[in-house]
């Protein structure tokens, strides 16, 4: 018998069951009933069209954070810089958005080409340090996080104080991403049209990776840099564009967070979105398919969470620590192939 | 007759291969024995085996008639069984003594004592004529007797068997005379000698018997005296190979890369390497021979663009391409066939179809627009896979990673061909490559040079050099130091340049 298993999707499978099993023999430990809590966590986040609603919300900017991620990720960097730039992107949103009045589609698509544009820039600076001095994205990419987090930190209180000394006034719903119709179809939940922008920039990220020029040398560069140089492909050039597109996407992200799922900017918060869209990136085998799956995935406990700590005794954190048990397992996803690797050969001989 | 290694019937399997099937060697006391086989024929696991790095699956070893188990490289040693490894493990900053007594320090309480050691060592040097000199630092000596040193190491330890791993591929022809002088004192001397090598020359000059392993099975044990080379080769291969590169003279025509005053900045601190003049005619080969490590891989680099010149020009065709970008040198006419193929030359994750459009997936038809169009590259693909018969599991769509060395290299060999230049580059075409492919690709140069083209050729391997190139320029500490002609030049001659003697004027 031949078996013909996606092994990727195979991999993220079992690194979610063991992250459930997992989280089932911490809420075993704690004296809680694991079945009672998986029960209202999944309902949490899918029970009616109102809950699935809000999952997928919560997924919208997973999905471009976790893109962001997995994009950088096939040209051999590492996009740690997201936080920032969802941070920059979702307040360059937010400004347009408060400061500008045209019309709602006018001003919905200049609240995301700004919100694009910062996150880029945000992506082009650890781009072009990495290129020109071989600074490490990880290093430059944190800082850029920590520039963000203090403009947003100064700007917001001083120019666009809201009803809180921590955050932004409210955005008229001219300049939200919430849609009327999408709104009451999911019977009010937070849903924004951010979960179409976003699936749009999944088919062209798919389409950039497979097929045209400049997934291909991304990729090249990616996999192995000297063949790349020697077959005059500029490593550099392909450094800095794969960071720019990364941290426009994360900027979309951002957009979609303030502007979509919520409809104000705070201070004092990295947003979480940011770093989850590297568990995200990393359970979707960086592929833009598996991205997708990984972010309803995790958009569904974030939501369901709060449901099942209100029904049951469970503390919502045992949700948190399912998902970085997830991360975990999907991290060492290389053992776990190997133990597939193994099963797949014990059950090729068995059966001969 | 006293064996004093027999390793009978051994098989060894890893998953999806016999590395080893049913292989009988059995040493005689004082004999160099040769162990010849292709790559990946299972040479390197059959001693893996006998250094206690691998068990056997089946079979059994005995040392000096008595059978042994060698779980670990220590029960090896004290076995009295010693390898010189063919990349040498030694500390650079470290004198000769020190290096050979590492791990088995002499201590007078807490301090080491290494008077001892280096009296024993210099009588070792002189007893087996290897001329060391114990207080040296490696670093000031040369490659070959920095071999010396790991076969000192190994007679230090009292070995009484002791193993070369392809030993001369980092020598010079002086030096490897030089290592079979100090291979027949150690025979002499009583020790005895496992050869692993696929240089048939050397088998012949040094060996007495020759054990010949193909695709891991046994094919069997030859006096070396009463067999040739082209037996011994067929062995190897399982079929006849010629030596033999045909190669009809032809006058040299233009001019197509030339070299001027170049000065090229050396990896490592030093004088930057200088190429004063050189020039490559169309419809020749110019070989360019030397040691390892004298400035080579620094100059293809720089023609290539992978490395920065400091000063000079470099042209093809008269046009200058000393500071373009890789991509528009290729345009010009450049191909590369790189000396580090995995690394350089293909992006391993990449299929073979996707590797044969390395440098041209910009242009039509393989892309348009911006978008690949993979129909053509595809068409593209299998039609080099049929005209450089590249093998792979699936065709156009295989991974490269999953192919052997040989088709690897047929790929790239394939993609540069393909990119019809004016100037091909081929830096150690056949490095690791079994009798069969060379005979193929060294074909393929010659080809190319008859139909016109220009061909720089690098080479470690001498024979190689003096096979395929019209011309040789030889090579020392980054600098020509003579350019002979290959029709009345020998091996002799060009050996001794590469130890740096300038060659007399010639016309």
């Amino acid at each position: 018998m031949k078996l013909h298993i996606n092994t990727e999707l195979l991999v993220g499978i079992v690194a979610v069951v063991l992250g459930l099993i997992a989280g089932a023999v911490l809420m075993l430990v704690g004296g809680y009933d694991p079945v009672e809590g998986y029960r209202f966590l999944f309902a949490g986040g899918l029970m009616n069209l109102e809950r699935i609603g809000n999952t997928l919300a919560m997924a919208t900017p997973l999905i471009l954070t976790g893109l962001s991620v997995a994009f950088a990720f096939r040209t051999g960097l590492f996009n740690i810089g997201t936080p920032g730039q969802v941070l920059v992107g979702g307040l360059l949103a937010t400004i347009v958005g408060l400061t500008v009045n045209i019309p709602k589609p006018l001003l919905l698509s200049l609240m995301t080409l700004t919100a694009i544009a910062g996150g880029a820039i945000w992506g082009i600076i650890p781009g072009l340090l990495k290129a020109r001095f071989n600074v490490h994205e990880v290093v430059s990419g944190i800082m850029m996080n920590w520039i963000a987090y203090w403009i947003t930190y100064y700007l917001v209180p001083s120019h666009f104080k809201g009803s809180y000394e921590t955050e932004s006034r409210q955005i008229p719903e001219a300049a939200s991403l919430k849609v009327a119709w999408l709104t009451d179809l999911f019977a009010g939940s937070y849903i924004n049209i951010g979960l179409f922008l976003s699936l749009v920039a999944v088919v062209i990220v798919a389409v950039i990776l497979n097929r045209t020029v400049l997934g291909y040398q991304l990729k090249a560069v990616g996999f192995n840099r000297h063949a790349a140089e020697y077959a005059g492909i500029s490593v550099n050039k392909n450094i800095v564009l794969s960071m720019m597109i990364a941290g426009g996407l994360s900027g979309l992200g951002g957009a979609a967070l303030y502007t979509g799922y919520a409809s104000s900017i705070q201070i004092g918060v990295m947003p979480s979105q940011g770093f989850d869209g590297i568990a995200v990136a990393l359970l979707g085998a960086t592929t833009p398919i598996g991205v997708v799956g990984a972010a309803v995935f995790f958009g569904l406990l974030q939501s369901g969470k709060g449901f099942m700590s209100a029904m049951t005794d469970i503390p919502p954190e045992i949700g948190d620590t399912i998902i970085a048990c997830i991360i975990y397992f999907a991290a060492t996803s290389v053992l776990i192939r190997k133990l597939i690797d193994d099963f797949k050969r014990r059950v090729a001989k068995g059966g001969k | 007759m006293d064996h004093v290694v027999e390793m009978l019937n051994i098989s060894k399997q890893f998953p999806g291969i016999l590395a080893n099937d049913n292989i009988t060697l059995a040493l005689r006391k004082g004999e160099v024995h040769a162990l010849l086989g292709e790559n990946g024929a299972g040479k390197s696991t059959l001693m893996c085996i006998l250094f206690g790095l691998y068990q056997p699956d089946s079979g059994s070893i005995k040392i000096r008639g008595e059978a042994v188990r060698i779980d670990n490289p220590n029960i090896a040693n004290e076995l009295g069984i010693g390898m010189v490894h063919q990349h040498f493990k030694l500390v650079h900053n470290f004198t000769v003594t020190e290096n050979i007594v590492l791990g088995i320090e002499p201590c007078k309480g807490l301090a080491l004592s290494l008077k001892g050691a280096s009296q024993r060592i210099k009588a070792l040097s002189e007893q087996y004529g290897l001329n060391v000199e114990p207080d040296a630092k490696i670093e000031d000596i040369s490659v070959g007797m920095q071999q010396r040193v790991e076969i000192l190491k190994m007679l230090y330890r009292n070995a009484e068997v002791l193993i070369f791993d392809e030993p001369t591929a980092v020598l010079t022809p002086q030096e490897t005379l030089d290592l079979m002088k100090i291979m027949r004192n150690l025979i002499k001397e009583g020790k005895s000698i496992i050869l692993i090598t696929h240089k048939l020359k050397e088998i012949k000059a040094i060996a007495d018997r020759c054990t010949v392993i193909r695709r891991g099975k046994f094919v069997g044990t030859v006096d070396v005296k009463e067999s040739d080379e082209a037996r011994m080769a067929e062995m190897m291969v399982g079929r006849q190979v010629s030596f033999e590169v045909e190669k009809a003279a032809r006058a040299p025509g233009e001019t197509i890369l030339k070299l001027t005053d170049l000065r090229i900045p050396c990896r490592r601190k030093g004088d930057p390497i200088r190429i004063d003049n050189l020039e490559v005619h169309a419809g020749e080969i110019l070989g360019i021979a030397g040691v390892e490590g004298n400035g080579q891989t620094e100059l293809v680099e720089a023609i290539t663009g992978l490395r920065r010149i400091e000063s000079g020009s470099i042209t093809i065709k008269g046009t200058e391409i000393s500071q373009l970008p890789i991509h528009k040198r290729i345009m010009a006419g450049m191909a590369h066939i790189p000396e580090d193929r995995q690394k350089r030359g293909l992006v391993l994750d990449y299929s073979i179809e996707e590797n044969l459009i390395l440098e041209t997936h910009g242009d039509e038809p393989f892309s348009t627009h911006g978008f690949l169009n993979h129909e053509a590259i595809r068409t593209h693909a299998d039609k080099l896979i049929a005209a450089f018969d590249v093998r792979s599991g699936e065709g156009a769509i295989s991974q490269a990673r999953t192919m052997s060395g040989g088709n690897q290299q047929k790929a790239i060999i394939a993609r540069e061909f393909d990119l019809n230049p004016e100037i091909l580059i081929a830096v150690q075409p056949t490095r690791g490559l079994d009798v069969g492919s060379i005979e193929y690709i060294h074909k393929r140069l010659v080809e190319q040079r008859d139909s016109g083209k220009a061909v720089l050729l690098v080479s470690l391997e001498l024979d190689e050099i003096l096979d395929l190139s019209d011309r040789i320029a030889v090579i020392s500490h980054g600098e020509i130091v003579g350019i002979v002609d290959a029709a009345s030049t020998n091996e002799k001659e060009v050996g001794l340049m590469m130890t740096g003697v300038k060659a007399e004027a010639r016309a």
